[in-house]
């Protein structure tokens, strides 16, 4: 046992459980460790115990970064309520490091406040190295002067006690004090443990479990402060699963064969599940030479009968902007899915931005109406693939779902979706068709019209690029062109009719109306949450479809003093050198909120290549309502 | 059908169709363009193989030859400068039941194209493909395109192009998996059509480069060839592609070649003294990447329904 002064100071074997209704939990290592394994294990178990929980991947930027290195962590954050989390939350709670550099990860990252408590595996201040031993030295001293509480614990020590190579065995351990620390039943863990490594047999089982127990005990010996988080048992099933996971299950739901895609972080993952599950629903993945081949296969096998998808960020999306123009134009049914990143250019690749929806908007050579989606939950991630695929073909049309790498690699749990047969595509429509009946029959009041699909007889026709008239012919005269614009465009306003307006979240009038779009829902209500507690007027919305925006905005715009969005992109902010009402670059949805409504929208937009944590978003939100209250 | 009594018929008569019958809008190619042949060969080819109208796909670029589409009254996909291939690999992924050309141009697969060519040539889609050359840009007016000559003058290079040409033949005989190449010229119709054909019948991307004029800017370019036949070294071999032996012996260089032999075809197609005319390679084992992709059309809508429970139950809490 230790003498270590920190030890002794937490060492009170009846240790307290302090009931709490939310708590942010960390665990770094070095990449191969194992801290995800015991993140995602431990967010299992308190997901099964009905907690609500939101994971995050803590991921470095290379695939076998140097060990001990700083830009090296590897691991996860978990944040648990007793009610549903929506988001990643602010600081953490608990961080458990394997060793003391990849701390420093997260404090670079803003993830600890003075009060964190870090357990810190004590092994290196006996290591061989003189340098590794003064680097941790220094690091505690550091991080005791930065008034974390932190904890040196003997986490190699004593996983040697049951392995010889306890890099591989630290994870377990580790998972061993956090249930004990969260006050988990052992006996349905150790059981969980032993289904988890079953394929590795008896030998491995024990040894795990011998690992977890160890945790276990010392952590009910030497730690003085554990929680509980209460928790309702679910009375549905629940999945858990990240936004890239659902967002492929959603393909798979809608009954979508052919997802075509070239590799792009962080949107691949989405690939990689489909490319080990689609086969089984009778499709599969494509993976083109390049982003444009990768539409341009899409748009190929939508043209054939079967609606494709192909699934890219950012980057790739600007290289299939051609085809987009195309798929507006020729009328294909096409879904986009764009999982963005931090841009301009490679920008952060790995990091999350909203920063591509007026790339989205706008991308084609002239005018292209397209539908743009942005789910904001996880769930959404799954559904709106459902909702995208029936669009596309009922409008006849490219559909663009928005979702960024906050939801592709955040998990959280929902309601199973009842699968039904009525989200998938039907058969391919083989009938005869009315050869009286051109290929774009546009209807005069809603541009809408159904395409012949190749194998129909009567229905032969060249699709095009090119200015074309009902019967698809190439046709340069003015008058068509400027009708078949028309129809094109139409079709979104078709779409918008049918739309109900957004939900305000809190009083529907205010002194301020906050409005985001994506990931930020669950970030941008705890921040309404928050003030509202605190007795301010504030309410938000979050849209859900961009292209067309949902209706009655500009009338909920009008119950609020000031109206202004929240975004994770680029806005200039004011009184900055230079920037004066005439010159500022406002945010993304901004602008095209201002454009539509003509209501003089604010916009924070911040840039910090991660989630905006709700103290900060309420930080920013008390600041312009002070202001607004000043003008009283 | 057999058995039944004539009324239970639903198509009494059996169906046939005429050339006229995939004769879409006139074509508006210049007088004299080479591609007027080419959409002859098809119409006829169809014709002869009896390919349902409905049942036949033509997917095209941008560029003159990519007009081809709308002189074919098939089903059309007249698409983007250069993404001709990966729009005929979409719609071959899916349907294995359609007959498909791919009408392409040298700037379209030959330059702004190029990364697609290669890999189509890879993935080995049952395709037709048909690379119109004429050596130029004629749609956008006389640029160089990668297979002009040295020294030719265009507006883009009007002191004549300082680069030697691209050569469509090697390179798509460079590319792994590349199952069936051949050279036609399109002023010997009986050659361009058996050609085609062969093509047609090729059960893989088949890739015929056709030796094209154009009146317009390129008259020159092939007027030797046309008129002095010396110029086109003819391949002779019992798996090639078939000509009459009166038409044969119009070509004054003719050469026996095994189209299985890959290093002789390399070896023909870079020569730079003749115009090779004929199959340059075939393998019909190699590797389909259209018979992976139509795997599991079959599904029904249950069985997909099933599979993504499956799926979905993995994450189950």
């Amino acid at each position: 046992m230790s003498t270590s002064t920190v030890d002794a100071d937490i060492a009170t074997p009846a240790s307290a459980v302090q009931i709490v209704d939310q708590h942010i939990v960390e665990i770094v290592s070095d990449s191969g460790e194992g801290a995800q394994t015991c993140g995602q294990m431990f967010a299992d178990l308190c997901a099964r115990n009905g907690n609500g929980i939101w994971t995050v991947e803590i991921i470095p930027a290379e695939i076998e970064p140097p060990s001990r290195s700083r830009a090296g962590a590897s691991g996860n954050r978990i944040r648990l309520g007793s009610k549903p989390v929506t988001n990643a939350g602010d600081c953490a709670d608990i961080v458990v490091a394997l060793n003391e550099q990849v701390l420093y990860s997260r404090i670079d990252a803003g993830a600890l406040r003075p009060g964190t408590t870090v357990f810190v595996d004590k092994t290196w201040a006996e290591s061989p190295d003189e340098d590794i031993r003064r680097r941790y030295a220094e690091a505690i001293t550091d991080f005791n002067a930065r008034s974390y509480f932190v904890v040196e614990s003997p986490i190699e020590a004593e996983c040697r006690k049951h392995t010889d190579d306890p890099k591989k065995g630290k994870n377990m351990w580790v998972l061993g004090l956090l249930c004990a620390i969260y006050d988990l039943d052992r006996s349905s863990v150790g059981a969980n443990i032993a289904k988890r490594f079953a394929k590795k047999g008896e030998a491995v089982i024990n040894k795990n479990l011998a690992l977890f127990t160890d945790g276990y005990d010392w952590a009910l010996a030497h730690v003085r402060q554990r929680y509980r988080i209460p928790a309702q048992k679910h009375t549905q099933p629940m999945v858990v699963m990240n936004g890239n996971q659902a967002i492929g299950l959603g393909i798979m739901a809608a009954g979508i064969e052919v997802c075509s895609m070239y590799p792009i972080t962080p949107a691949t993952s989405a690939s990689h599940f489909l490319a080990q599950a689609l086969q089984d629903a009778g499709g599969f993945v494509h993976q083109a030479e390049d982003e444009i081949a990768a539409i341009g296969f899409a748009i190929g096998a939508s043209y054939a009968g079967k609606t494709a998808v192909t699934i890219t960020s950012g980057p790739g999306l600007a290289l299939k902007t051609e085809f987009l123009g195309y798929a507006g134009m020729a009328e294909v049914p096409l879904v986009i899915v764009v999982v963005q990143r931090g841009g301009p250019s490679t920008g952060l690749p790995t990091k999350i931005e909203q920063g591509d929806l007026l790339a989205a908007l706008y991308a084609s050579p002239g005018d292209s109406p397209k539908i743009i989606l942005a789910p904001a939950t996880i769930e959404e991630c799954f559904h709106f693939m459902i909702t995208a695929r029936k669009l596309a073909e009922d409008f006849r049309g490219p559909v663009m779902v928005l979702s960024d790498a906050n939801l592709a690699t955040g998990q959280q749990p929902f309601p199973k979706p009842q699968l039904q047969t009525d989200w998938l595509a039907a058969p391919i429509d083989q009938a005869a068709w009315d050869q009286t009946v051109p290929p774009f029959a546009w209807d005069a009041e809603t541009g809408l019209s159904k395409r012949p699909i190749p194998g129909q007889r009567g229905g032969e026709y060249v699709l095009t690029g090119l200015a074309h008239d009902e019967e698809s012919h190439v046709a340069y005269e003015s008058a068509i062109n400027q009708k078949t614009m028309e129809m094109r465009s139409r079709k979104l306003a078709v779409l918008q009719s049918v739309l109900r307006p957004p939900k305000v979240y809190g009083d529907p009038e205010g002194d301020l109306l906050v409005i985001g779009w994506g990931s930020t829902l669950g970030c941008i209500e705890e921040a309404v949450d928050q003030l509202r507690a605190e007795g301010k007027r504030v309410s938000s919305i979050h849209l859900r479809f961009l292209s067309p925006m949902e209706p009655g905005l500009k009338q909920i715009f009008q119950k609020f003093r000031r109206v202004m969005t929240v975004e994770v992109n680029y806005s200039d902010p004011v009184g900055a050198p230079y920037i004066t009402p005439e010159s500022r670059r406002y945010s993304q949805l901004a602008q095209l909120l201002r454009s539509q409504t003509l209501v003089d929208i604010d916009c924070w937009g911040q840039v910090p290549g991660s989630p905006i944590p709700p103290s900060k978003i309420a930080a920013e939100l008390r600041r312009r309502l002070d202001a607004i209250t000043k003008e009283n | 059908m057999q058995g039944l009594h004539k009324e239970w018929e639903a198509e009494a008569a059996p169906r046939t169709c005429a050339i006229e019958d995939y004769q879409g809008a006139a074509a508006r190619w210049c007088p004299g363009c080479g591609d007027h042949a080419v959409l002859n060969a098809v119409q006829r080819l169809a014709r002869d193989k009896q390919l349902p109208p409905e049942k036949t796909v033509c997917v095209s670029g941008i560029g003159c030859s990519s007009r081809f589409p709308h002189y074919m009254s098939t089903y059309g996909f007249h698409g983007l400068h250069g993404r001709a291939f990966p729009v005929a690999c979409g719609v071959r992924s899916r349907r294995p039941d359609l007959h498909m050309f791919v009408v392409t141009g040298d700037g379209d697969c030959c330059a702004i194209g190029t990364a697609h060519w290669i890999h189509t040539i890879r993935y080995n889609m049952d395709l037709t493909i048909l690379l119109l050359d004429n050596n130029i840009y004629g749609l956008t007016k006389n640029q160089t395109s990668p297979t002009t000559r040295t020294g030719e003058k265009s507006n883009t290079h009007p002191r004549g192009n300082v680069l030697p040409p691209l050569n469509p033949l090697s390179v798509t005989l460079g590319v792994t998996n590349a199952s069936f190449v051949a050279q036609t010229v399109d002023w010997n119709p009986p050659h361009l059509y058996n050609t085609i054909r062969a093509a047609y019948e090729h059960k893989g991307t088949s890739f015929v480069r056709v030796l094209q004029r154009c009146p317009h800017f390129t008259s020159h370019i092939f007027a030797e060839a046309q008129s002095d036949m010396s110029q086109c070294l003819l391949l002779l071999d019992d798996a090639g592609i078939p000509l009459d032996p009166g038409l044969q012996r119009l070509f004054p260089n003719r050469a026996a070649h095994n189209p299985c032999d890959l290093a002789s075809a390399r070896a023909i197609a870079s020569r730079e003294d003749v115009y090779p005319v004929g199959l340059l390679y075939r393998d019909e084992n190699a590797a389909r990447y259209d018979l992976q992709t139509s795997q599991g059309l079959g599904k029904s809508q249950a069985e997909k329904v099933a599979a993504t429970e499956k799926w979905l139950s993995k994450y189950e809490l």
